[in-house]
C-alpha cells in the first residue's frame, strides 16, 4: 500500500525518519536544512515517534554525538547543509573510519564566501573523499525513497559505513511537490532492527573505540574501508532492488535518460536533471539526439558503468554544482574523466560549472551546452574545455 | 561509609597497568583514583579527548581501560559522552537494554581539551544536563604536543609558546578559572580537587560526582613532571604546596552550594609551590621579585573571593 500526497523534500525526509524512528538524533540548525530538526522535534513533542533528540551547541557536536551514540550501540542520524557539514569535517572522517553505520539528510547548500544560503553542492563534495556514501536525489520523492534505503545499505555487514543522503537545497528541501509515501509498518518491516555486534552498551562485553595506530596498522584500516565501499556498490544495487520489489520505484547508479540512441550526453546530478531532461526532450523534437545521465550515487563511484553508458556518443557534457579550482573541471568532471580514460574510451568531454549559489539552471542552459557540444563536433574544433554556463552578462557600470 | 584508604586501594583496577604513560604522570594517578570511586558492580562507558592519555592508553591493538572506552577527537569529549549517554537512555526505553541495567559515563580530557579546544563542546553537555562525569586533569600546558601554553597555564610560566627570554618572562596572562565557570552552568555538582595523603579529598568527590544524576564536573589538579619540572618523586609534595598555598584550592559546588572542603591552617606564601619548579627558574632571579608579588597578589584575590562564595 502507498499514500499520494503532496509534501517539499525536508517534510519528505522527516517523514521517513519518523516511519524509521531511529534511536537517537542530534542536530544543530542551518538553512535550509532546518526543518528536518524541527519537524523531528515536533513529532517527538506529539508522540509520534520516540527518537531521543540532542539540541546540540553546533553541527561538530552534532556529529560527535552522533557518533558517540552509534558507537553506543544505537541507531543514530543527524542533518545539515553548507557550513554545518564543513564544520563537521573531522568527525565526517572519524565517522567512517570508525565504520559507524549512521545516516546525514544533507540539504546541499553553498558555503562561504559571499555568504549565501542557496543551492550548489560544494558542501557534499568538499565531503566526497572523507569515506561517506552518498547518494542524490531529483526532488522530493526520490530524496524520501533514498532515505529509506540509508540504513539498509550503511548496517549490511559487507558494508559498516555512514550514509548521506543529499538533495539540492530549496530547490528540492522548500519546493512542494507530489509524493507517494509508504506505509509506516511497510518502512519499519523494510529497514528491520538494528542489531550491532559490538558496541560499547554491550552489558559484560566491553570494547574499545577509536584508538592511536602506529603506522604498521594505519594503511590496513584505510584499505578495509576502501573495500567496504567497493562491497556497497553490490549492496546498494541489492537494497534498491529490494526496494522496487517491495515499493515498486527503481533506482540504479544513475538514471540513463534517451541515451540509448544519444549523440550528445549531459552527466548531471541533483535537481538541475528534471530541467535537463526537459531540455533533452525539446532538442529530441527539432531532431538532435540528446540525452541525460543522472547520477544517483556519487560514492562509490560507478565510474566503468558511466563510461560504458556514454561509449557510443559523441560527445559529452560533464555538469558540476561545484567548482575546484583545479583549472580544468569540478570534481564530476575529473572522476568521470578518470573513469574514461580508464575504459580507454575517447569520447570527447566538456566540463561546466552551473548554478553555484543558487543560480537559476534553465533549460536555456541545457540548450546552450548542447549547442556548444555540437560545434565542437561539427568541424572537430579545438575548445576550452572547462566552461561557465549561466554567468549573468556583464552589467553597464552606473554612472 | 567511612573511607578506608586500604580497602579502596586494594580495589581491583580499571585502568591496568603496561600503558606507556610516563613515570609519575599525575593523569593516571588522577584516573585511577576516580575510577576507584567506581562501585565495582557498576559498568562504566569512559570518554578521553586526545591527548597523552588517549594516545598511551589505547594504541592499537592494546587497552588499558577494562570498561568500555571511546576516543573521538581532541576537542569533543563532551559531546561524544553526551550521544553515548542518550544512547543509553534511548536503548532502555525501547527495552534493547534491561531497565536494571547500570551504566555510568566519565570523561578524562586534559586541560587543552577541556579549558580551550574541547570548551564548547563541554559547556554545551553540561548545559544539557546529561547524565554523566567530566574530569579535567589539569596540567596547565599542552603537554601531548610538547608544553605549549593553555589557558589553564599559570602566570609566568615558561612553556614552549610562552618562552622566557631577554624580552619575555614567560606567560602574561594568569589561567582561567574553569571549576567557577562550570559551576556557573548550575549544574548539581562541580568539585576541585588533587592528591591528598589519604586521596580522600579525590576519592569523595569522584563518587559524589558519579553517583550524583545529571552533568558534574571534576576539575584536578594533575602534575605533569615533564612540563612543570620538578623531581619525578615529589609529586604528592607538589600537590600539597598547590593546595597550602591556596593556588589550588579545595572546593565543591553541590547544587549552587560553594563549600571550602579543605582550609589550610596557615596560608603558605606562593614561592613554596613555585620554586621547586623549573618552570618557574625565572622569576627566582634578583630584579624579578615583583612578579612574584604580582602572581601572590592574583592568588589572594581569588582566594578571597572563593571564600566569599563559601560563606554565602
Amino acid at each position: 500500500m502507498s499514500m499520494k500526497d503532496r509534501m517539499s523534500g525536508n517534510e519528505a525526509v522527516a517523514y521517513a525518519i519518523r516511519q524509521i524512528d531511529p534511536d537517537v538524533m542530534p542536530a544543530f540548525p542551518i538553512t535550509p536544512s532546518t526543518e528536518i530538526p524541527q519537524m523531528v522535534s515536533t513529532y517527538i513533542a506529539n508522540g509520534q515517534m520516540n527518537t531521543e533528540f540532542i539540541p546540540v551547541e553546533s553541527e561538530h557536536s552534532s556529529m560527535s554525538a552522533t557518533i558517540g551514540a552509534e558507537a553506543a550501540g544505537a541507531r543514530s542520524l543527524t542533518a545539515t547543509s553548507s557550513c554545518g557539514l564543513a564544520l563537521m569535517w573531522e568527525e565526517l572522517l572519524v565517522a567512517a573510519s570508525d565504520r559507524m553505520p549512521c545516516v546525514m539528510a544533507v540539504v546541499n547548500r553553498t558555503l562561504s564566501g559571499p555568504i549565501n544560503i542557496n543551492c550548489d553542492h560544494t558542501d557534499a563534495m568538499g565531503a566526497r573523499d572523507t569515506g561517506w556514501i552518498q547518494i542524490y536525489a531529483e526532488n522530493n520523492q526520490e530524496a524520501y525513497d533514498n532515505f529509506i534505503q540509508a540504513y539498509p545499505i550503511a548496517e549490511d555487514k559487507r558494508v559498516h559505513l555512514p550514509v548521506m543522503i543529499c538533495q539540492d537545497g530549496f530547490i528540492t528541501s522548500h519546493a512542494v511537490e507530489n509524493i507517494i509515501l509508504n506505509e509506516d509498518p511497510d518502512v519499519k518491516e523494510f529497514v528491520g532492527e538494528y542489531d550491532p555486534e559490538e558496541y560499547l552498551l554491550n552489558p559484560g562485553k566491553p570494547i574499545a573505540i577509536g584508538p592511536y595506530a602506529i603506522s604498521s596498522y594505519v594503511m590496513e584500516a584505510r584499505k578495509a574501508q576502501e573495500e567496504a565501499m567497493e562491497n556497497a556498490k553490490t549492496v546498494i544495487k541489492e537494497v534498491a532492488k529490494r526496494y522496487r520489489e517491495k515499493f515498486g520505484r527503481g533506482y540504479e547508479f544513475f538514471e540513463e535518460y534517451r541515451t540509448e540512441d544519444a549523440e550528445y550526453i549531459m552527466i548531471i546530478m541533483g535537481s538541475a536533471a528534471g530541467t535537463a531532461k526537459q531540455a533533452a526532450d525539446d532538442l529530441r523534437e527539432k531532431g538532435i539526439k540528446a540525452g541525460v545521465l543522472k547520477l544517483r550515487v556519487f560514492r562509490p563511484f560507478p565510474a566503468s558503468e558511466i563510461a560504458d553508458a556514454v561509449k557510443n556518443a559523441k560527445a559529452i557534457a560533464i555538469m558540476d554544482r561545484c567548482e575546484s579550482y583545479n583549472g580544468h573541471g569540478g570534481p564530476l568532471s575529473s572522476e568521470v574523466r578518470a573513469g574514461l580514460y580508464e575504459s580507454g574510451s575517447s569520447v570527447r568531454a566538456l566540463c561546466y560549472t552551473y548554478g553555484l549559489g543558487g543560480r537559476d539552471f534553465t533549460v536555456e542552459c541545457v540548450y546552450g551546452v548542447f549547442d556548444e557540444l555540437q560545434e565542437m563536433m561539427k568541424d572537430n574544433k579545438k575548445f576550452k574545455q572547462h566552461r561557465y554556463i549561466g554567468l549573468r552578462t556583464r552589467e553597464p557600470e552606473v554612472g | 561509609m567511612a573511607y578506608n584508604l586500604k580497602e579502596v586501594m586494594n580495589k581491583k583496577e580499571r585502568l591496568t597497568p603496561g600503558h606507556r604513560m610516563c613515570a609519575g604522570c599525575g593523569a593516571t594517578i588522577g584516573v585511577r583514583a576516580v575510577l576507584r570511586a567506581l562501585h565495582e558492580e557498576d559498568r562504566a562507558v569512559i570518554g578521553n579527548a586526545t591527548g597523552c592519555l588517549e594516545v598511551s592508553t589505547y594504541t592499537y591493538p592494546y587497552t588499558a581501560w577494562e570498561d568500555s572506552y571511546i576516543h573521538n577527537a581532541f576537542e569533543n569529549a563532551g559531546a561524544t559522552l553526551s550521544g553515548v549517554e542518550t544512547a543509553f537512555r534511548a536503548l532502555k526505553k525501547r527495552g534493547k537494554l534491561p531497565s536494571d541495567e547500570n551504566f555510568k559515563f566519565i570523561t578524562f580530557g586534559g586541560d587543552g581539551g577541556t579549558y580551550d579546544i574541547g570548551f564548547q563542546s563541554l559547556s554545551g553537555a553540561m548545559e544539557r544536563g546529561h547524565d554523566m562525569v567530566y574530569v579535567c586533569y589539569d596540567n596547565g600546558a599542552y603537554m601531548n604536543t610538547g608544553i605549549q601554553r593553555s589557558s589553564a597555564t599559570p602566570m609566568y610560566a615558561d612553556t614552549t609558546t610562552t618562552p622566557v627570554g631577554s624580552a619575555s618572562n614567560g606567560k602574561m596572562q594568569s589561567r582561567k578559572d574553569l571549576a567557577s565557570i562550570i559551576a556557573e552552568h548550575n549544574v548539581p555538582y562541580v568539585a576541585q580537587t588533587t592528591f591528598t595523603k589519604d586521596f580522600k579529598d579525590i576519592h569523595k568527590k569522584s563518587e559524589k560526582a558519579i553517583y550524583t544524576e545529571g552533568a558534574c564536573f571534576l576539575n584536578l589538579l594533575a602534575p605533569c613532571p615533564r612540563g612543570w619540572r620538578y623531581e619525578t618523586a615529589d609529586i604528592m609534595e607538589i600537590c600539597r604546596l598547590a593546595v597550602e598555598t591556596c593556588y589550588w584550592p579545595l572546593f565543591e559546588v553541590d547544587h549552587g552550594s560553594w563549600t571550602l572542603t579543605y582550609e589550610p591552617k596557615h596560608k603558605l606564601p606562593i614561592e613554596d609551590f613555585l620554586k621547586p619548579q623549573g618552570r618557574f627558574r625565572h622569576l627566582f632571579k634578583p630584579g624579578n621579585e615583583d612578579l612574584i608579588a604580582q602572581f601572590q597578589a592574583e592568588v589572594d584575590r581569588r582566594w578571597e573571593d572563593l571564600l566569599y562564595k563559601c560563606s554565602r
